[in-house]
């Protein structure tokens, strides 16, 4: 496997389940494909953490199931083999080993409920057709947490 | 509201949205092409559905990979035609057609007003005709087919001014790589661009379709003009050729404007009398600088095409650099036309005729090199300056070819000189011998003797 080859040649080797990608800035810049996210949730990586995503990327992420969250200075806040422990509901990203805290932008609620749901592919299939309109709430973005 | 505000929300059936809320949204228009169709309509066949929500508004393409080069290209292709027989697509076009993001606007599938999804990245593409245009991924793709319906965030707006006019040999394409470059490659992350200002009214249909194919570049989720006289014009002319029908009732139903008190993220002005010739250099859209600082560069290859600059407008200009010219013998010239209608069109006009002339290969209407996954690949070492939109490591062949951007003119004098070169320059030097008699002697001496030059 090529992911993310060129940066780290061994990474698709070395990475273990519930390993959380750390990036800097556009991460995923350039593609409309989903197998760039796709091969991420494979590998089992939990999460992608970025100071910033392209936008494809992103909803791309969403789409498949892959949990995303933007934080920006998480680059310079990590570095590997570092203890991470992402909250994708309230953005908190603390670094164990140094004691800090970094606060991200989680997504609306309604994204991390396509997450959750498994992507959109399962809401396509899903028995109980839980359409995007149940999802999205009255007054989204002004709900809390 | 900005064009985008106004767009979702007549899509998902609201008076008013703002930018942040999150809308379910009706698509009016979706495009699939031959890199993921085969995803697509698999994604569908496996979650039981049988039929797309929209006949009349679902688009296939076939333009990467035209013809296929290899056995799996053609496996794949094969593989598509047999989805498409079996869902009954209408809009199939295949190989040889032409370039998604041509033949939407140029078979009458785009209208103003309408929300477009594409899984390509260059969707954006078009706004052009005031559409609030984007891309998405396949699984995506097969929600929005099979339900008509997909979620979208109302993004902010930024709006880029176009003031004054252009120099004698810069192109909308030198004005869109100055952008990238002034601003940079996230400037527009998640958001709508606005193209507007006094001078919007000067840029073409055709140039509308290169501006707004390259707002992905600058991270860009829409990139739109607003409809207007020359959109109009366009619609019409779609008609006169028997594409469309009613254009006009259409157009006054569809047609959006922004608020005169829409709210703006950022409004920057785009001076377009202090832009020349522009190039953007390996490996970075944004990484942009006037011709001047590229010139002598020396390259291989030189592509003219993609949905960028692949229509008639950018064959004409380059033609008028390549006229009694030739190809220098260290340059491998190929164009690709966006679609068949450009080239035979262009076949009309002559412009072919000049092409070849100068030493051009023609390749058929697709998308040719531009991304890597069919012919013209680079070797290490090798330069090529292209058209087209995207010079990222590794992208068309060797990643350790190197990539430079630029508009049909600067390819076609670059062309022409053997490096990166000034097209302005070559405007001014003297006029190339007039090309002799056609099958005298006298032709053959002289192209026994023009590469001694």
């Amino acid at each position: 496997m090529h992911t993310l080859e060129s940066v780290n040649p061994s990474f698709a080797a070395e990475v273990q389940a519930g390993d959380v990608v750390v990036a800097g800035r556009d991460f995923g810049c350039g593609s409309s494909r989903e197998t760039a996210p796709e091969n991420l949730l494979e590998l089992g990586v939990a999460c992608v953490v970025a100071d910033s995503f392209a936008r494809l990327f992103l909803r791309n992420a969403v789409a498949i199931g892959l949990p995303v969250l933007p934080c920006p200075g998480a680059s310079s806040a990590f570095s590997p083999g570092c203890d991470i422990e992402v909250d994708l509901a309230t953005g908190e990203v603390r670094n164990n080993d140094a004691g800090t805290v970094l606060h991200g932008e989680p997504l609306p609620e309604s994204m991390r409920r396509i997450l959750n749901a498994g992507g959109m592919l399962a809401i396509l299939k899903s028995d109980r057709l839980e359409t995007l309109e149940s999802l999205r709430q009255e007054d989204d973005g002004r709900e809390s947490g | 509201m900005t064009l985008a505000e106004k767009i979702l929300a007549r899509a998902s059936g609201r008076d008013r949205v703002a930018a942040g809320e999150f809308v379910v949204a009706t698509v009016d228009l979706a495009m699939t092409h031959d890199i993921f169709a085969a995803q697509v309509f698999d994604h569908l066949v496996d979650a039981g559905i049988t039929q797309v929500f929209d006949q009349e508004h679902t688009v296939v393409v076939m333009d990467h990979l035209v013809p296929p080069s290899t056995e799996a290209a053609a496996e794949q292709h094969k593989r598509i035609r047999e989805h498409v027989a079996k869902f009954g697509i209408e809009n199939f076009y295949e190989a040889g057609s032409g370039i998604c993001h041509q033949l939407l606007p140029e078979r009458g599938h785009v209208w103003p007003g309408m929300l477009v999804v594409g899984t390509d990245s260059h969707t954006t593409t078009h706004g052009a005709l005031g559409a609030a245009s984007t891309g998405i991924g396949t699984s995506e793709m097969a929600y929005a087919l099979a339900t008509g319906t997909l979620w979208f965030r109302v993004p902010e707006t930024i709006r880029f001014d176009l003031e004054g006019s252009l120099d004698e040999h810069v192109s909308w394409k030198d004005v869109v790589l100055w952008i990238a470059g002034r601003f940079g490659s996230d400037v527009a992350q998640y958001r709508s661009i606005e193209f507007a200002g006094p001078s919007a009214s000067q840029v073409s249909v055709s140039s509308r379709l290169t501006i707004c194919n390259m707002a992905v570049e600058m991270g860009a989720k829409f990139g739109m003009f607003a409809p207007d006289e020359v959109t109009a014009d366009y619609l019409e002319n779609l008609e006169h050729s028997g594409v469309v029908e009613g254009w006009q009732q259409r157009f006054a139903e569809k047609r959006v404007e922004a608020d005169p008190d829409a709210s703006y993220l950022a409004v920057h002005r785009v001076p377009l009398s202090e832009i020349g010739p522009q190039v953007a250099l390996p490996h970075e859209v944004d990484h942009v600088v006037p011709v001047g600082e590229a010139v002598g560069t020396v390259i291989q290859q030189a592509f003219i095409g993609s949905c960028t600059n692949g229509r008639l407008e950018d064959l004409a200009a380059a033609a008028a650099v390549l006229k009694g010219r030739q190809v220098h013998p260290g340059v491998r010239l190929i164009v690709a036309p966006a679609s068949r209608w450009v080239f035979q069109e262009a076949l009309r006009q002559g412009i072919i005729q000049i092409l070849a002339d100068a030493g051009a290969s023609m390749l058929p209407a697709g998308c040719g090199p531009c991304f890597g996954g069919h012919g013209g690949l680079l070797a290490a070492g090798e330069r090529c300056i292209g058209t087209h939109n995207r010079n990222f490591v590794g992208r068309m062949g060797s990643a350790k070819a190197e990539i430079f951007l630029a508009s049909p003119e600067t390819v076609a004098a670059s062309a022409v000189a053997g490096h990166i070169a000034d097209p302005r320059e070559l405007a001014g030097e003297n006029t190339p011998p007039a090309a002799p008699q056609r099958g005298t002697r006298e032709e053959d001496i002289v192209h026994a003797t023009s590469h001694q030059r």
